[in-house]
């Protein structure tokens, strides 16, 4: 069988979380609005930079880490065949069952059956992006079956009723007054008195998950790493929320994108290495969970594995966006992105925001449905710099640049426009420019260069009197 | 078609270009000098773990858990327990800590909540990163053990001191259950600062065992 000429499966439309209800420069306008949520965003990733430069600084040899961390990348993905089928077997033969699925929808079937099978009404979530990407949540529910999200974070979003806006702290556009706040109004039996210390705060969140951890008896979670050599499966955590899911029930379901595969388990000292130094900052995590398939007597007697497709094979056929399949979702380029620091993270629409969110969101959902998001970046390069397996994510917006359905003229304006947004003698410059372009926008429906670029489909914002920079400076 | 060849196919028909595999650069630090237990201290107190340095393990246990109750893996050294502060054993059926401590069962999962410690020891500990790593050998046991209690007390021998996580990967087993903890249960979600006490152990002690 041939497969050559085979049509790219991008994550269907209508499930899951990958496309916005509106294009980035109209979420992010709201976003600007708000400056609270900004300064909770800015301090946070202030804080988080400072913490990981310190821990980064004590490795000599961060920079060969790095090196070693993207070339395995690289090889994981072109001998991807292979390592998925290595990592089945070796699940298989440790006692757990493998499931393959191609897209959300197929996932959530999955999921929701294997579940049902049990008869249980409830599970564990341990925070993960792939079954936030998925809708898998959504699913369960309409199925009846109650999800309960154990982070920390994830639970504040979910008490919240709000969306996840960063990749390691989905809430982290609340700060510990309002997370007191969101507590009292929607924890059951939290303590009137709480305060905002956030010790207080993680203490209430103990006592109100304490029991449901006891008596769930099936948890879905996510993988940090699956090694094929072995099987063992890794999730990297703080809490021990994940301790607990991964413990107690007696049934574990543990969705994973294919491309988290990592060749063998000597390969793990240096994704080790790298993520927590990278993503919060910490010499090593407080807690990592590895396991093989089944272990008798010690955890879940039931486990499954869900490798999920659902874009990844598409973003693979793209030689130079393949490469955003390597990301280990450290967050490390949204902590230092200008972008995203302004904007926060519901303006990127997808569960995946800042830069690497910007280069995966097109390509899983292919570039039509995520137009604008290519342009959400000024291409400064703090984000490559900061990645610890070296993707460079500003090479892969420009190339996505390219295929945005646009005219020629607008892309190149718009790029402009972005790149200069932190460059103030540039910028002066490209506003000439703009004006000179402004017979474009006069075309559309009145929005002028270079702001029309960032609308996928003509569906543009009402044009703002100031400049560009001014418009953006002053939200 | 199924799924699984679905999936394949895909990723084979992706890979049609045959992109070019490189070497994976293997200069990062591989060898490491013996590791400096002063390290492995200064790592376990910035994140919050409580250190103690002796030979008397059964005392430090004794002044740590006072008159509360303890429950303990089936393999853990009986000498590391003080005589006053009878352990509960999790262990298999007919399996204890000795003659002395006669067989025993598995405990239910509310008897090792209701414990206030449990006392183990550890495969694995490395000294940059302030990590233990437990990997369910007889003298440290289920993983729910080490997780219900908030009181969770590690003896560690010098030789299980390694430098670097290289090293520590080299010594485990991937085929048993691991848990690598690196300081009490803590979160990073509230402003992303750490702080210490969420759903594992609040407590964490670390015993370095050091012979008389
Ligand atoms: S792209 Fe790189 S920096 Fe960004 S989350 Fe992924 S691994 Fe981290």
């Amino acid at each position: 069988m041939t497969f050559l000429g085979m049509p790219l499966a991008h994550a269907p439309r209508g499930v899951g979380h990958l496309r916005g209800d509106e294009p980035f420069p109209r979420a992010a306008r709201t976003a600007l609005a708000n400056p609270q949520l900004r300064r909770n965003v800015q301090h946070a990733t202030t804080t988080i930079r400072g913490k990981s430069g310190r821990v980064i600084a004590e490795l000599p040899d961060w920079q060969d880490l790095r090196a070693a961390g993207s070339a395995l990348k690289a090889y994981t993905m072109a001998n991807l065949p292979r390592l998925l089928e290595q990592l089945e077997a070796k699940v298989t033969e440790a006692g757990g069952v493998v499931h393959w699925a191609a897209d959300a929808a197929e996932a959530n079937r999955i999921v929701t059956g294997l579940v049902r099978a049990t008869g249980e009404q409830r599970v564990l979530k341990i925070k993960s992006m792939a079954t936030q990407e998925i809708g898998l949540n959504e699913a369960l529910a309409d199925a009846g079956i109650t999800p309960v999200e154990t982070d920390l974070a994830e639970l504040i979003v979910q008490l919240g009723d709000d969306k996840p806006s960063h990749i390691l702290v989905p809430a982290i556009h609340r700060n510990r007054s309002e997370i007191r706040e969101i507590f009292l109004r929607a924890m059951p039996g939290v303590d009137p008195a709480l305060t905002d210390d956030p010790p207080v705060l993680a203490a209430a969140a103990r006592r109100y998950l304490r029991e449901t951890f006891l008596t769930t008896k099936v948890a879905v979670s996510g993988a940090n790493f699956g090694i094929a050599e072995t099987g063992t499966l890794t999730v990297v955590e703080s809490e021990g929320n994940g301790r607990m899911c991964l413990t107690l029930p007696d049934t574990l379901i543990t969705v994973m994108g294919i491309e988290k595969v990592v060749p063998t388990w000597q390969d793990l000292e240096v994704f080790l290495q790298l993520l927590p130094r990278a993503s919060t900052g910490e010499r090593m995590n407080p807690y990592t969970s590895m396991w093989q398939g089944v272990t008798p007597g010690d955890g879940p007697q039931s486990f499954h594995l869900v490798l999920l497709d659902n874009g990844r094979s598409a973003v693979l056929a793209d030689e130079v966006g393949r490469s955003a399949l390597h990301c280990i979702r450290c967050s490390a380029c949204l902590n230092v992105c200008p972008v995203y620091e302004r904007t926060g993270g519901h303006a990127y629409g997808s569960v995946y925001p800042g830069p690497i969110g910007a280069v995966l969101s097109p390509q899983l959902t292919g570039v039509e449905d995520n137009a604008s998001l290519p342009y959400a970046s000024s291409l400064c390069g703090a984000c490559f710099d900061a990645c610890p397996v070296k993707i460079d994510i500003p090479s892969i917006l420009v190339h996505l640049r390219n295929q945005v359905p646009h005219p020629a003229a607008e892309k190149a304006v718009m790029a402009a426009a972005a790149y200069t947004m932190d460059r103030p003698r540039l910028y002066a410059r490209a506003q000439r420019a703009a004006k000179f372009t402004k017979l474009v926008g006069k075309r559309g429906r009145g929005l002028p260069p270079p702001l029309n670029g960032w609308s996928a489909a003509r569906d543009l914002p009402t044009p703002p009197p100031e400049s560009f920079r001014d418009w953006w400076r002053s939200r | 078609m199924s799924s699984k060849d679905l999936i394949l196919g895909r990723v084979r028909a992706a890979l049609a270009d045959d992109p070019a595999v490189p070497e994976v650069p293997r200069s990062y630090r591989r060898e490491f000098p013996p590791a400096d237990l002063d390290v492995l201290i200064d790592r376990l107190v910035d994140y919050k773990a409580v250190v103690h340095r002796g030979s008397d393990v059964a005392a430090i246990v004794g002044d740590i858990i006072g008159a509360g109750t303890l429950v303990v893996p089936p393999g853990l050294p009986k000498s590391w327990l003080p005589p006053e502060s009878p352990a509960r054993v999790d262990a298999a059926p007919g399996i204890g800590l000795g003659p002395e401590t006669g067989p025993h069962s598995w405990l239910d999962q509310a008897a090792i909540v209701a414990a206030d410690g449990v006392v183990t020891g550890a495969a694995v500990a490395i000294a940059e990163t302030g990590t233990i790593v437990l990997d369910g050998s007889p003298d440290q046991g289920r993983r729910i053990l080490t997780l219900l209690p908030d009181l969770h007390i590690c003896v560690l021998r010098p030789d299980q001191v390694v430098a670097s996580v290289p090293e520590a990967i080299a010594r485990l087993d991937p085929a048993r259950p691991l848990t690598w903890i690196s300081g009490p249960s803590a979160t990073s979600d509230i402003e992303l600062n750490r702080v210490e006490g969420v759903h594992g152990p609040r407590n964490l002690h670390v015993i370095i065992w050091e012979a008389a």
